[in-house]
């Protein structure tokens, strides 16, 4: 299962829900080098989901564009994957067969579905239960499944919707660790939304923090850290404090301006 | 984790041994009734006439009527229409419930008329039936098939606005086209709720099946029956009033199975 990045190009990008509604974020610029693990954090209603959103392109944005190594993002594509905050596996199927239902929406031989459907239960460590059907999975699990569904389209770009928010600490610390080291191996690009400070520091190479109405990017940090992170490292927690202190000053930000961050 | 219990061997059988002794029991005690209401028909003077509707008259009519074949012509030209007319229904109901849970306006547009036509007894489309159709067999169909159309279509509907929205983003997101909607999500989502509404039609069209037959046609159960009744051979009517029980539990054993099998609930996915 060979992947690689790819570089993500956001310009003037503006949404609003209908001609009526008011201004999700205004005019957002972004971009995101190859291979990165980007943080999106901020309160809730600053737009960031619509933005996560629009990234996968489910939804479209009112103004601006959304570029993956120069192809305009304009409709859902394998290329770039979203996980969502809760699994939503399709009850009826096995393990193995939610992992390979996007494959099965593709032209891909029974051979290399098979192939790469044990890659990716392999790699999400649930081999033992590739039979069972999914509702027989705990909710950690489950999300690994979900992992896994997005992993074996191979994307270039993943992107996550607190997708661990629901599960409990012990799960959730497992999961971060596990997708950023998924990634670094295979070199894909990450996109997460987060409200969790320490989320952002495990899994991101940097944070960028929305805030505002419209919502814009205010501020931005890079986590340069070493593999593997643990919380109680004293670097991490530096960082920790210092991603809060922004995310407070966010909190209070009041007027929205446009922010280009390379 | 919690993984799933798989019964025992030992313990399936036993389960399968005590549904099998209670569904005997139950045939046992209407046996039992039947087989005493014979001796008292037979024993009262002024129901004499009638003795021949008891049990043991009706098991020995069995024999004769298999051996001149009547139930096998009967319950083969019963089942073609039965058959054909939940066909229709269901190529006509499962779609249509499927632009109704799926489009809202569309069922915002339809409800009113198709509450106000399935409120219309079947047999009461009868004489128009006989009008449009050209043979008694196009009529028979015809009514079976406006009998069992509306809980197909309503259940369809029913199954659809249960399915959760989340499933149709995350295939959209994997790269579904609307066929793959189609057949990976919506007919495996719905296929309990779909297979649920044909239970229930083909109760419905095994109801009007036997009076529709009582039409001019010279073939089914129904028409068996009404013949049996009009050369006054009441063991034979019972007899085939007693087929068409076995049939109906039969078809009604076989969708349960089917329902069982489509059936994916447990609370356990969210």
């Amino acid at each position: 299962m060979a992947i690689r990045g790819t570089e993500i190009k956001i310009e003037g990008l503006t949404h609003r829900y209908t001609p009526r509604s008011p201004v999700t974020f205004n005019r957002v610029d972004l971009v995101s080098p190859p291979g990165e693990a980007l943080a999106i954090i901020g309160r809730s209603g600053c737009g960031k989901s619509t933005l996560l959103h629009i990234l996968a392109g489910i939804l479209k944005p009112t103004e601006g564009r959304v570029l993956l190594d120069g192809t305009a993002i304009e409709a859902p594509a394998p290329r770039w994957v979203m996980m969502f905050q809760a699994p939503h596996l399709f009850p009826w199927m096995t393990v193995s067969q939610n992992v390979g239902v996007g494959l099965s929406f593709g032209r891909w031989s029974k051979q290399e579905t098979a192939e790469r459907v044990t890659e990716a239960i392999k790699l999400v460590e649930l081999e033992p239960w590739a039979d069972n059907n999914v509702q027989d999975l705990s909710g950690g699990q489950q999300q690994r499944v979900a992992l896994a569904r997005s992993l074996v389209m191979e994307p270039e770009l993943l992107l996550l919707d607190e997708p661990f928010s629901a599960l409990d600490a012990f799960t959730r610390s497992s999961l971060q660790k596990d997708v950023r080291s998924i990634a670094k191996r295979k070199g894909f690009n990450i996109v997460f939304v987060t409200h969790d400070i320490d989320e952002a520091v495990i899994m991101g190479d940097r944070a960028v923090i929305m805030a505002g109405s419209p919502g814009n990017i205010v501020h931005e940090l890079d986590i340069d850290l070493p593999d593997p992170r643990e919380r109680t490292d004293a670097a991490v927690q530096a960082l920790r404090t210092r991603l809060m202190t922004m995310f407070q000053e966010a909190a209070n930000y009041k007027k929205p301006e446009s922010a280009t961050l390379a | 984790m919690s993984s799933a219990t798989t019964p025992a061997a030992g313990g399936g059988f036993y389960r399968l041994a005590e549904r099998f002794g209670w569904a005997v029991a139950g045939i046992g005690l209407v046996a039992g009734v039947w087989f005493l209401a014979g001796l008292w028909l037979a024993a009262n003077p002024t129901t004499k006439t009638f003795t021949a509707f008891g049990l043991i008259p009706t098991l020995q009519a069995f024999p004769e009527l298999w051996a001149a074949g009547k139930i096998q012509a009967a319950a083969a030209a019963s089942g073609y229409r039965l058959g054909m007319g939940l066909l229709i229904a269901i190529a006509i109901g499962a779609p249509i419930g499927v632009l109704m849970g799926r489009i809202k306006w569309f069922n915002n547009y339809t409800n009113s008329p198709f509450q106000f036509l399935r409120m219309i007894s079947p047999l009461a489309w009868m004489p128009l039936a006989v009008l449009v159709f050209s043979t008694w067999n196009g009529s028979i169909i015809f009514l079976i098939a406006i009998a069992s159309v509306w809980p197909v279509m309503f259940a369809t509907a029913a199954g659809l606005a249960k399915v959760d929205p989340a499933w149709f983003k995350v295939a959209r997101n994997l790269g579904a086209k609307p066929w793959h909607m189609l057949t990976k999500v919506i007919m495996p989502a719905i296929m309990f709720d779909v297979l649920s509404g044909i239970r229930l039609a083909l109760g419905v069209a095994w109801i009007v099946l036997v009076p529709a037959e009582y039409l001019g046609v010279t073939s089914g159960l129904g028409y068996a029956i009404e013949d049996a009744r009009e050369t006054l051979s009441y063991n034979h009517l019972t007899a085939l009033v007693v087929t068409i029980g076995i049939i109906g539990y039969f078809l009604d054993g076989i969708l349960v199975a089917l329902i069982k099998r489509a059936s994916w609930h447990r609370g356990g996915v969210s």
